[in-house]
């Protein structure tokens, strides 16, 4: 099956669960923003969950399809039209061939996550299919979607699927454009002389899929030395000297010199995914303990929506979805 | 061992320096402890990155700490640091700040390639993009701050000086050290699976000087 893309939208590129095992050469992991949308995207399709799909920004893509196919949407809310007619997401649904997918702007959230049954065919490079699009390699030719690209996808027969039903929002990250990000503490928190937990934030426009800058009053560092740079993570909250946060995302750098205040937990980093210009966040202080418990429930609500899609979609094979939990 | 958390999916440990950075992530990684998914040593540290659903941080550094197995028989063979020689074309078309740092060394063009070229350096950490090593033990004549104003585009294989340390750029990209020459041979092959960089943190890195007409005729 061929899907031609007319219109690519703001900024959608291919995207997995990421390329991890070689940090220690440079390479980002990438992949997905906000991952739980696209596990989600590909459970309502019967794809496994690390399946690569279009992560689609802010204003998503036009596609035309050339044969039958069962396609999801999961994510932030993005006006979505299948022939001019609108449509609802969250949900699976069916594509004629010939039809064409017209995905607008976003109501709510940044991202969205397209997912077609049988996945698209890419061929994986350094351990996924992700687009590394600082580095130039992955996905697509490591770019963003252009009009006129042809995406491969594989041939199924289209099961039919009973309408009338779509996942409710809490399955999803937090859209609500004003959030609170649990974070534990970094090492250079004392350093400076506001605390990062009192404080709330605007997401400034200077964001992207490598780091979302925060606005608001600067914060100074008091004390403390140049730093030799060392392993930074998706969700490391670091203040550079022009005194505005960074939270690190999904394309951050291995390494970073800059002091580490917070790092947002492993459950949150969804909902960053999720946060656009202007909106407001706060960083609310947990436990590991805990944080690790609500990764674990994110974990166990998968598994649990896994379950309960397979009596809707009674061709998908549970056993066929493994790994990842 | 010395380390803290680095949010709920990895752990910093500090070390002594790169050597002995890079030596326990070989160890780390070669014991693969449960959870572990990968190591990131830099300078003076090693980044552990682990599955939170399936270890936490204390019990993955308890087995760090006292690592059941047994080491390797071919413990000292993983372990040697490579030998590495990066060929370096210092001509002025590659180099446009030699007379920069020449100025603010007080050396002559020749005195800084001739330093540069002669220096045994450590990989310390690779980052900021696939490849880039971050390279200690460059001459404390040549340290040079970063320039003021980054160059917006600096050409893949551009060799450079960033304050203390000397480093290579794998991909064209925007930067702001001072560049002395460019080397022919490529720091990132994203298509080679096993080996898809050139250097790896602990390498040992000499360079050596090679003409224009070497630099046109290398394949």
């Amino acid at each position: 099956m061929e899907v031609i893309v007319r219109r690519p939208g703001v900024l959608t590129t291919l995207q997995d669960l990421g390329r991890p095992g070689r940090r220690q050469l440079g390479i980002t992991p990438g992949g997905a923003m906000d991952p739980l949308s696209l596990r989600l995207a590909n459970l309502l399709v019967g794809n496994p969950e690390n399946v690569a799909t279009l992560e689609m920004t802010l204003h998503g893509a036009e596609l035309r399809f050339d044969h039958d196919a069962l396609v999801a949407i999961c994510g932030g809310d993005f006006a979505t039209s299948l022939d001019g007619v609108e449509l609802s997401t969250q949900r699976p649904f069916r594509v004629g061939a010939g039809s064409t997918l017209s995905i607008a702007g976003a109501s709510r959230g940044c991202r969205a996550y397209l997912a077609v049954a049988g996945g698209f065919e890419i061929a994986s490079t350094l351990g996924g299919c992700g687009t590394d699009l600082r580095a130039g390699f992955g996905g697509l030719q490591g770019r963003a979607l252009r009009a006129g690209d042809v995406l491969r996808a594989r041939d199924i027969t289209v099961p039919s699927v009973a309408g009338g039903w779509f996942l409710a929002d809490d399955w999803l990250p937090d859209l609500a454009g004003s959030v609170m990000l649990r974070a534990l503490p970094g090492e250079h928190i004392d350093e400076f002389e506001r605390n990062i937990f009192d404080h709330a934030f605007e997401v400034s426009p200077q964001s992207d899929r490598m780091g979302l800058r925060l606005r608001g009053e600067p914060f100074h560092r008091a004390r403390g030395g140049e730093l030799l740079s060392t392993g930074v993570m998706p969700g490391t909250v670091q203040i550079p000297p022009d005194g505005h946060p960074i939270i690190l995302a999904a394309d951050c750098q291995t390494i970073g010199g800059y002091p580490r205040v917070a790092h947002v937990i492993t459950a949150d980093l969804p909902t960053v995914g999720q946060l656009r210009p202007g909106d407001s966040v706060r960083f609310v202080g947990i436990d590991l303990q805990s944080a690790r418990a609500a990764l674990v429930e994110q974990s166990l609500n998968l598994r649990l929506l896994r379950i309960g899609l397979a009596g809707r979609l009674p061709w998908v094979r549970t056993d066929a979805c493994s790994a990842w939990i | 061992m010395r380390w803290i958390s680095l949010g709920d999916s990895a752990v910093l440990i500090r070390v002594s320096d790169a050597d002995a950075a890079s030596a326990l992530a070989r160890r780390v990684a070669a014991a693969r402890p449960d959870g572990f998914i990968e190591c990131v040593p830099a300078f003076d540290s090693v980044t552990v990155c682990f599955d939170p659903l399936r270890v936490t941080p204390g019990a993955l550094m308890n087995e760090i700490a006292h690592p059941r197995r047994a080491p390797s028989r071919r413990k000292s063979a993983v372990t040697a640091p490579r030998e590495m020689i990066i060929p370096v074309c210092y001509d002025a078309r590659f180099g446009p700040d030699l007379a920069d740092v020449a100025a603010r060394s007080g050396l002559d063009i020749h005195g800084v390639i001739k330093r540069h070229a002669a220096g045994r350096y450590v990989v310390g950490a690779i980052g900021f993009m696939p490849g880039f090593p971050y390279l200690s033990g460059l001459d404390a004549r040549l340290h040079t701050p970063r320039r003021a104003t980054p160059r917006m585009q600096i050409p893949a294989g551009s060799v450079g000086i960033g304050g203390a340390q000397t480093g290579v750029y794998p991909l064209a990209s925007p930067g702001g050290w001072n560049l002395l020459g460019r080397t022919p041979v490529s720091l990132f092959r994203p298509d080679n699976e096993s080996e898809p960089t050139l250097l790896r943190p602990g390498d040992h890195v000499r360079f050596r000087a090679i003409t224009a007409e070497e630099f046109g005729a290398w394949k």
